[in-house]
């Protein structure tokens, strides 16, 4: 685990910046005056409850929404630009299992914003989805129907789409929703190694995972709350559920908490 | 029986079998995995629309029905992006529109429009070598755009928002895809008729789902079942005497009868002789 304190990383290049963002999903506010910046190698793990704006804000982030207020910048430009250094691995729950699609051509699609109209995939393109389809130790997989793949595998193919496409920020939307536990560790191993040369930021409802494997972490509510440093307050906690803790952990009560001074410790 | 294949008629009606066969199996290939096939019913019968404007201006009812369908596909295109619930209300409506447009038109147009029926429920055996020249060109665009545009084509099918933020233009892909859809439908028309349509568009592409993972594939082996089903449907129709687009439909849907049948008892011999599939 890495050993930095979240003040040290913030020393960093600036990647992303929301200053005084409002969002709205389907008429309904979802997010409120949101400020953050984000710094180069950050691993950053934004917790929240169901419908507290998570997926709005990567949305956001990607220009699939358009903030009513505020600015949004990527590297300086506007999400549509910045957009083409952002890897997106989305929650995906409502897919089509009989699509007809197997994992190459399903990570193959990450090259598709490097390769215009009308431009075929070429040698290079192959030579980076074998390369990221290694990486994430899916590459013996290749020819597989997508479908048929476990819940954990399926979203190392989809890390592997967002790698191909050569980006420096990574975003993924509760990437261990639909994985078995024991398969857990196995992605969020892939994103450690990753963050060496990524961004990564990070949405999920889980605590508990999140917590041990981020550098640093949000509370989202509609509004954020970030600190740059792994420490969970209860202020975060009481702002971001206002209350039912233990709704988190999951039938286990005040594990979150227990955690804390733990790592409190060790920071 | 091979006397059939003679007759002057018939070979054109195969050819004709064979020429809509390669456009629905590629373009059907896509309205099945798209779950399009409500919105290829509604294409269909609001270019009944355009028929009726044909016979009334006096131009070709095919001239016609082309504009219509392709109006029609992106004003449906345009309701399935914007209004996200309730858009298959507004694409029912279109469905009922359209045809009622087209028999108002037909109903003021003065003389007898005999060929009316044959829009409804096809007239292969009298298709003219003019329409099998319209088919070939229509299939040429289809593959060419297919081509070019296959990457996005698979992007936008498998996962749109992703294809957002790769920068592809998802909104221009998809109306390209529902007026390919249209041309398609239009083809379909003069074989099949339109009451038939969605079957030709569909059962292919459903049978040839089950037996592979591959777009590609899907869509080769779409053609190829397409030209089959054309071809026997067309044999049994003259055997039996018997309407011509229905047996073609009949056939198609006894393979894939066949098809699920076959696709049931081999999935039941892999799960009992082996440990569960992963879930």
């Amino acid at each position: 685990m890495s050993s930095e304190g979240g003040r040290i990383l913030s020393t960093k290049p600036e990647v992303v910046r929301l200053e005084g963002v409002w969002a709205q999903y389907d008429g309904v506010p979802a997010l409120e005056d949101i400020n953050l910046s984000i710094c180069e190698q950050d691993f950053i793990g934004i917790i929240g409850p169901n419908g507290g704006g998570k997926t709005t804000l990567l949305k956001v982030l990607l220009g699939l929404i358009q903030p009513t207020r505020g600015e949004v910048l990527i590297f300086g430009g506007s999400p549509k630009e910045g957009r083409q250094f952002i890897g997106y691995v989305p929650q995906h729950a409502e897919f089509d299992r009989a699509f007809p699609i197997n994992v190459w051509d399903v990570a193959m699609m990450g090259r598709l914003g490097r390769r215009g109209l009308l431009r075929r995939y070429d040698e290079d393109d192959k030579r980076v989805v074998a390369d990221v389809l290694r990486r994430v130790d899916m590459f013996q997989f290749k020819d597989r129907q997508i479908g048929q793949l476990s819940g954990g595998e399926r979203q190392r193919v989809y890390v592997a789409r967002a790698l191909a496409g050569e980006l420096k920020i990574l975003l993924l939307d509760e990437p261990t929703a639909s994985v078995d536990t024991r398969v857990v560790g196995s992605i969020y191993e892939v994103l450690e190694e990753l963050n060496s040369r990524v961004t990564i930021v990070l949405v999920s409802h889980d605590i508990g995972i999140v917590s041990s494997y981020v550098k640093t972490i949000a509370c989202l509510n509609r509004r954020l709350i970030y600190h740059a440093s792994k420490e969970i307050t209860a202020e975060m906690l009481e702002a971001a559920y206002q209350c039912p803790v233990d709704l988190i952990a999951h039938g286990m009560p005040h594990r979150v908490l227990d955690l804390h001074p733990a790592e409190e410790a060790e920071g | 029986m091979i006397e059939v294949l003679q007759l002057e008629f018939m070979q054109r009606a195969v050819l004709a079998g064979v020429l809509v066969s390669v456009a629905c199996g590629i373009v059907g290939t896509y309205v099945v995995v798209n779950r399009f096939v409500f919105v290829s019913g509604a294409i269909a019968h609001a270019a009944y629309g355009g028929i009726g404007l044909g016979y009334f201006l006096g131009i070709s009812p095919v001239i016609g029905a082309i504009v219509f369908s392709v109006a029609a596909a992106l004003a449906m295109g345009v309701v399935q992006r914007k209004t996200r619930e309730r858009a298959d209300t507004i694409i029912g409506m279109m469905w009922a529109i359209g045809m009622a447009v087209g028999i108002i038109l037909i109903d003021l147009t003065p003389g007898y429009a005999a060929d009316l029926m044959s829009y409804l429920f096809g007239s292969i055996l009298t298709v003219p070598w003019a329409d099998l020249l319209v088919m070939l060109v229509l299939d040429a665009v289809i593959i060419v755009l297919v081509l070019a545009f296959y990457k996005e084509l698979l992007a936008i099918s498998f996962d749109e928002t992703y294809a957002s933020t790769a920068n592809v233009r998802v909104e221009a892909i998809h109306l390209l895809l529902l007026c390919l859809v249209a041309l398609t439908v239009v083809m379909l028309m003069r074989v099949v008729g339109l009451i038939l349509v969605i079957a030709l568009l569909t059962m292919p592409a459903a049978i040839s789902a089950r037996f592979t993972s591959n777009l590609k594939m899907m869509m080769a082996i779409s053609v190829v079942l397409g030209v089959l089903f054309t071809s026997l449907g067309l044999l049994g129709s003259y055997v039996l005497d018997v309407t011509s687009g229905a047996t073609i439909i009949l056939t198609s849907a006894a393979a894939f009868l066949l098809a699920t049948a076959y696709r049931a008892i081999v999935g039941w011999r892999f799960r009992s002789g082996r440990t569960p599939a992963r879930p």
